[in-house]
C-alpha cells in the first residue's frame, strides 16, 4: 500500500466518524468535551455554527452520526450524541450575546422561498455578510415542517421560537403568510439570487376502494399533523388506524393517542425491521400502547351509511428471488379486517412545484424534479438555487441545513463572480495534546459505562397533554457521564516514521490491537495479516513507510480508543496525540478564491 | 509508566481460547518500566504464549529475582501465583516450589544481572538438576534497574552509553546452559515475537529444564551505537537457524512441507515441536554440534537465534529423585504421617 497522506484534511476527518457522518459535519467530540466541562454556551456555539438549530436537532435529529459512532463498535451502543446536544441548548447562558456582527449592506438582494430549515440556514449564513434577504413563506410562522409537522410533545414551540429567532435577529425580512405562486413573477423583482427551500409538501394518498366514501374520516398524515400543530384540529376518533411505517406514521399515531385515540394501531406493508422509522421512534410508539402490525397490505376502506367502518388488508410475506431482491407476495390466507373510526395515511411525501413555470429556463428531470448540482445546489438557471427537501426529495432537518450551507457558499461565490464548482477546503487546526510524559490536555481514559437513557415524563401525564414534552433531557450529572463515553476521535494518533525504532511498545500496549509492523502488501492482503483482522472496510488503514527494517507501520483506525497509550509508551515520541479541529467552510470571504 | 490503566475495551473480534479466556485475560498490571523497554515485549510474548497454550492461569507460578526484568511478572498473568525472590535467588525458590507442587507450570523470569552476575551459582544448579521450568533471561547486557552498569553477559568490546568499553569477557548463557545439561535451549530477541512466542510455548510445555536467553534492548542505557544489545545491532547480526511451531496434542498435524524442510519433535506431553530449517546444516537435537555451531558463528559476530537444542527424551528432577507423583499439598494425612510402624521400618532399613 502507498503511505497515507495525512495532510489531506479528509483523512483524519474520516476518523472522526460522527463528524464525517453528520451532513453538516458538526465537530461532535469538541462540543461533547465542552459539555463535560460544563461550558454549555461554548458547546452550543460550536453546534450553532455547524447546524443552526442545536435545541431543535438535540430533540429531533435523525442522528446519522450515532450508527457511525466508533463507540458502537467497541461496545453495545454509540454515544448519545444527539441528546447531549440538547444538554448544551438547555443549559446555555444568554446566547443572543454571541450572535455574529452584521456587515454593512453590500447592495445584493436574495430571496428565499420557504422558511424551513434550509432557507433559514441560507439566511443565517448570508445575512451577516451584508446581503439583503427576503424570506417568503405561505405559513403564518417560520420554521417549515419543524413547526408544522413535528408534534409539540417531541419539540416544544418555545424551542422553535428561540432558534428561529436567532436567525431572524440577523435581519432577514420575513414575509410570512406570503405564498409564492409564480417563480417567474418573483424573478421579475430582480433579486440577485433566489433560493428555493419549499420542502416536499404533498402527502401521498392511497387510492383504494372506499377512499371517496370514507373520506370524511380518512386523512393525509402530514396535512392532519399541520392542522393539529396550527390548532385547527384537536380531536380524533377512539379507534384509529395509521397506515405507513415512516416517521410521519410514528408522529401520527402518537398524536392520535393524545387527541382521544384509545385503540391506535400502526399497520405496515413491510416487515417490522424494514420500516423507515428509526428504532427509537418505534420503541416510543410501542411504549405508548400502540401495536405495530406488519405484512398487511391495505386493500379497501370499508364503510356503511357513508361513514368509514374500517380497513381490509391482504396478508403477505416476504420472498427473496434469486438475485436476493425482496418482494411481498400473498400468503393465501383470508383477508383481515380491522374496524376503526379514523384512518391516517402516512405512506410518503412528494415534491410539487406547480408554481414554477416550465418556460423560464429552469430544467426539470423525468421525475419532474428540478435539475440541481449535488454540491453546488445550483439549478440550470444560474442564479436560482435549491436546497432541503425541495432539492432531492424528502430527507430531514440536518440535511436541509447542510444544503443551506452549501447553497450559501455557492450564492456568495456566484455573487462575487466566482466559479461555484470550486468548493472551499475545510479549515483544520492541529494542536498536540501532550502536556507531560503521562499528561494530555484531553481526558484520555476511556470509561466502561454503558449508554445512559434519557428520562421520560410519566406516561399518564404525557398522554393527556399534547404539549407535555415526553423526553426530559439529561440532567447535568448524567450528561457528564454520557459525555465521558466519547472516545475523542478527533484527537488523532499521528506517526513519525523517521524516529520509530520498532520496539513494539505501541503494539504491545494498544488495548484494541490497532497497530502492526509488517511487510507491506496490497490492501486486501495486508488487512488479513494485521494483529487483529481489519474486516471493516469502511475504515482506513494508516500506513507509514521509511522504518529501519523496511517494514511498514499499519494502523487500523477502526476501533482505536484514542487513549494515547501508544504515545505514552513510545520511547521516541514517534506517536503523538494531536487534536484536529476540522471546520467545514461556510459562506464568507474565507471560502472565496479572491478576497 | 502511564497513569491510566489499560482500558478494558478490546477489539470486537478478540478470540477466546479453548478454556474461554481471551489474550487480554492473561495480562497483568500496566508496566512501570521505561517506555520502549524490550522486557515489555517479552511480557507480551508470554501473555500470547500462555493464551495460545490454553493455560489455566491458576496452574502457573511465575517467579523472579530483582531487576527491571524481575519486576515484569507483575505485568503479565495477573491471576497466576507469583513470588519475587531476593536478588539472584529465584532459581532456588523455584526449585523448592517445584518440588512441593510438581503439577504447576513454573516460569522463572530473570535478568542477565540477576542470573549471570549475583545469581549465577543458583542458576547453574537449577539447570544441572533438571528442574522442570521455563527459565527466561531478559538479557539487556546491563543492570537496568541500577542505571546501566555492564552486566556479566555484556560482550567484550561493547560500549556503554558514555563511551566506556567493556574489557571483560561476557558469559554466554546459551553455551552455559548447553554445558549444564539443559534439555531445551533457545535464544531469541524481544523484537521478534514471531520467533519468541513459539519458543516460550515450547519451553512451557517442555518436561525438563528449558532456558531461553532473550536479548532485550534497554532503551534507557543500552540502545546506542557501539552497544551489542541494541535494536539495530541485534537486527543486523541476527542469524536465525530455524523457525518453530508448537502444535498442541489435540490439533491434527498437517504435513504440507517438503521432506527435509521440517523436523517434528514430539515432547512427553504430546505436543509437537515443528522445526522449519533456516540454516541447512543445523541439527537441533545434537548438543555438541549445536555448541560448535553457536561458537563458530558467534566468533563471526553473529547472534545465533532459534531453538538451539532440544532433547525430546528429557527427564526432570522429580524423575531422578523418584519423588511422589502427587503434589505435597494433595497428599493425605496417612501419607504425610505414616506412623510409628513406618518409622520403625525405615530405621530398620538403615541399620
Ligand atoms: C411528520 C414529520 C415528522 C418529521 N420529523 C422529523 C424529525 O424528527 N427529524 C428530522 O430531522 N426531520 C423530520 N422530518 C423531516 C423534516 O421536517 C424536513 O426534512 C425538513 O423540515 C425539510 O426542510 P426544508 O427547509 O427543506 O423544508 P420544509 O421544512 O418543508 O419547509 C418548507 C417551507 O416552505 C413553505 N412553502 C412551500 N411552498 C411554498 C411557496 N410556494 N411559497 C412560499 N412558501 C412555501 C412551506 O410552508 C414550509 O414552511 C419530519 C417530517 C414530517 C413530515
Ligand atoms: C543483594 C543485592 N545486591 C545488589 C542489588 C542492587 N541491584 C538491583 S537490580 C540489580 C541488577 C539487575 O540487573 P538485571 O538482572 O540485569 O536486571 P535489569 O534491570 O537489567 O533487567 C542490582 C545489582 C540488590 N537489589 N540486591
Ligand atoms: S466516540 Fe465520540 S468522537 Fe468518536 S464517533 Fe462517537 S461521538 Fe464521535
Ligand atoms: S490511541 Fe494508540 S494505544 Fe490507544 S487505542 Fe489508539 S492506537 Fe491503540
Ligand atoms: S513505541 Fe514508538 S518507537 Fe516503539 S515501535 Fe511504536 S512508534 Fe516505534
Ligand atoms: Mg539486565
Amino acid at each position: 500500500m502507498k503511505a497515507t497522506d495525512i495532510s489531506r484534511p479528509d483523512y483524519f476527518h474520516k476518523v472522526v466518524d460522527c463528524q464525517w457522518a453528520c451532513p453538516a459535519h458538526t465537530p461532535v467530540p469538541e462540543y461533547i468535551r465542552l459539555i463535560a466541562d460544563r461550558k454549555y454556551t461554548e458547546a452550543y456555539l460550536v453546534n450553532w455554527k455547524s447546524n443552526v438549530f442545536p435545541g431543535i436537532l438535540g430533540r429531533t435529529c435523525d442522528r446519522p452520526c450515532e450508527p457511525a459512532c466508533r463507540r458502537g463498535r467497541v461496545e453495545d451502543e454509540p454515544v448519545a450524541i444527539c441528546r447531549l446536544k440538547r444538554v448544551a441548548a438547555d443549559n446555555k447562558d444568554d446566547f443572543a450575546l454571541w450572535l455574529p456582527p452584521i456587515a454593512p449592506k453590500n447592495g445584493k438582494r436574495i430571496a428565499c422561498i420557504g422558511a424551513g430549515p434550509a432557507s433559514l440556514t441560507v439566511a443565517r449564513d448570508l445575512a451577516p455578510l451584508g446581503y439583503e434577504i427576503d424570506v417568503y413563506d405561505g405559513d403564518a410562522k417560520a420554521g417549515g415542517m419543524i413547526r408544522s409537522q413535528i408534534p409539540r410533545f417531541r419539540l416544544p414551540e418555545e424551542v422553535i421560537d428561540e432558534e428561529v429567532g436567532y436567525v431572524t435577529a440577523l435581519g432577514p425580512v420575513m414575509h410570512l403568510g406570503e405564498k409564492i405562486d409564480s417563480l417567474k413573477e418573483l424573478l421579475s423583482k430582480s433579486y440577485d439570487a433566489v433560493f428555493v427551500g419549499t420542502g416536499a409538501p404533498r402527502g401521498r394518498d392511497l387510492n383504494i376502494p372506499g377512499r371517496l366514501e370514507g373520506s370524511a374520516n380518512i386523512h393525509i398524515g402530514i396535512d392532519w399533523l399541520s392542522n393539529v400543530s396550527f390548532g385547527h384540529n384537536d380531536k380524533v376518533g377512539k379507534r384509529v388506524i395509521v397506515l405507513g411505517g415512516g416517521n410521519t406514521a410514528m408522529d401520527c399515531c402518537r398524536t392520535a393517542r393524545r387527541l382521544g385515540g384509545e385503540d391506535v394501531k400502526v399497520i405496515v406493508r413491510s416487515g417490522y425491521e424494514e420500516m423507515k422509522a428509526s428504532p427509537w421512534e418505534k420503541e416510543d410508539a410501542i411504549a405508548e400502547d400502540i401495536p405495530i402490525l406488519n405484512f398487511l397490505v391495505p386493500k379497501a376502506f370499508t364503510h356503511k351509511d357513508g361513514k368509514l367502518t374500517g380497513v381490509t388488508f391482504e396478508k403477505v410475506k416476504a420472498v427473496h428471488d434469486a438475485g436476493g431482491r425482496r418482494t411481498l407476495v400473498t400468503t393465501g390466507e383470508p383477508d383481515q379486517h380491522f374496524e376503526c373510526d379514523d384512518v391516517l395515511i402516512a405512506v410518503g411525501q412528494e415534491n410539487a412545484f406547480p408554481w414554477i413555470e416550465r418556460d423560464i429556463g429552469l430544467q426539470f428531470d423525468k421525475w419532474d424534479m428540478p435539475v440541481v448540482g449535488e454540491e453546488t445546489m445550483q439549478s440550470t438557471l444560474p442564479h436560482v438555487f435549491f436546497g432541503g427537501d425541495a432539492a432531492f426529495g424528502p430527507k430531514n432537518i440536518i440535511w436541509a441545513v447542510a444544503h443551506g450551507h452549501a447553497a450559501a457558499i455557492s450564492i456568495d461565490k456566484f455573487l462575487n463572480g466566482e466559479d461555484v464548482t470550486e468548493r472551499p477546503a475545510p479549515g483544520v487546526t492541529v494542536i498536540s495534546q501532550k502536556m507531560g510524559i503521562h499528561e494530555w490536555s484531553y481526558d484520555n481514559d476511556p470509561v466502561n459505562d454503558p449508554r445512559y437513557k434519557v428520562p421520560h415524563r410519566e406516561k399518564s401525564i404525557s398522554l393527556k397533554n399534547m404539549k407535555a414534552e415526553v423526553e426530559l433531557g439529561f440532567d447535568e450529572i448524567t450528561a457528564f457521564r454520557e459525555a465521558q463515553r466519547c472516545l475523542n476521535c478527533d484527537v488523532q494518533t499521528v506517526f513519525t516514521a523517521k524516529v520509530c525504532i520498532e520496539c513494539d511498545a505501541c503494539v504491545d500496549i494498544c488495548p484494541t490491537d490497532c497497530i502492526t509492523f509488517a511487510d507491506n502488501g496490497d490492501e486486501a492482503e495486508l488487512r488479513t495479516r494485521l494483529k487483529a483482522p481489519a474486516a471493516n472496510l469502511t475504515q482506513d488503514l494508516y500506513i507509514a513507510d521509511g522504518l529501519p527494517t523496511g517494514r511498514v507501520m499499519a494502523k487500523d483506525e477502526d476501533v482505536c480508543l484514542h487513549c494515547g497509550l501508544c504515545a505514552e509508551r513510545c520511547p521516541t515520541g514517534a506517536w503523538d496525540m494531536q487534536k484536529y479541529i476540522i471546520n467545514i467552510a461556510q459562506a464568507g470571504s474565507a471560502c472565496r478564491t479572491r478576497t | 509508566m502511564t497513569y491510566i490503566a489499560k482500558p478494558q475495551l478490546h477489539h470486537p473480534s478478540l478470540p477466546s481460547n479453548a478454556i474461554g479466556l481471551t489474550r487480554r485475560d492473561y495480562e497483568g498490571r500496566i508496566s512501570t518500566l521505561c517506555a520502549g523497554c524490550g522486557h515489555d515485549s517479552i511480557s507480551a510474548a508470554i501473555v500470547t504464549a500462555c493464551f495460545e497454550l490454553d493455560l489455566q492461569p491458576h496452574r502457573l507460578a511465575k517467579l523472579s529475582g530483582i531487576g527491571c526484568s524481575s519486576k515484569t511478572p507483575d505485568y503479565f498473568l495477573g491471576q497466576s501465583h507469583g513470588f519475587n525472590a531476593v536478588h539472584g535467588r529465584m532459581p532456588s525458590v523455584l526449585t523448592g516450589a517445584n518440588l512441593a507442587n510438581r503439577d504447576l507450570v513454573f516460569l522463572g523470569v530473570s535478568g542477565d544481572g540477576d542470573t549471570a552476575s549475583i545469581g549465577i551459582g543458583q542458576f547453574v544448579h537449577s539447570v544441572r538438576r533438571g528442574v522442570n521450568m521455563c527459565y527466561i533471561v531478559e538479557n539487556n547486557g546491563v543492570y537496568g534497574l541500577t542505571k546501566g552498569q555492564f552486566s556479566a553477559t555484556s560482550d567484550k568490546g561493547s560500549k556503554s552509553k558514555r563511551g566506556a568499553e567493556n574489557t571483560e569477557s561476557g558469559i554466554d548463557l546459551v553455551a552455559l546452559a548447553l554445558q549444564l545439561g539443559a534439555t531445551y535451549v533457545g535464544r531469541s530477541f524481544s523484537g521478534d515475537k514471531e520467533q519468541l512466542v513459539p519458543l516460550i510455548k515450547g519451553a512451557l510445555t517442555h518436561g525438563g529444564a528449558a532456558v531461553l536467553d532473550v536479548i532485550s534492548p534497554c532503551v534507557a542505557f543500552n540502545n546506542h551505537a557501539g552497544s551489542t544489545k541494541s535494536f539495530d545491532y541485534v537486527r543486523e547480526h541476527n542469524d536465525a537457524v530455524n523457525r518453530l511451531d508448537v502444535i498442541l496434542g489435540r490439533t491434527p498435524i498437517k504435513t504440507d512441507y517438503a521432506p527435509g524442510e521440517v523436523r517434528d519433535v514430539t515432547q512427553h506431553d504430546g505436543s509437537v515441536l515443528r522445526l522449519k530449517k533456516i540454516a541447512a546444516d543445523y541439527v537441533a537435537t545434537d548438543r555438541n554440534a549445536a555448541a560448535a555451531y553457536i561458537q563458530e558463528h558467534q566468533a563471526k559476530g553473529e547472534i545465533v537465534t532459534g531453538l538451539l537444542y532440544i532433547d525430546p527424551e528429557a527427564s526432570d528432577l522429580h524423575d531422578r529423585l523418584g519423588t511422589t507423583r502427587v503434589p505435597l499439598n494433595a497428599l493425605g494425612t496417612e501419607d504425610l504421617t505414616p506412623g510409628a510402624q513406618a518409622l520403625a521400618r525405615i530405621n530398620a532399613g538403615l541399620r
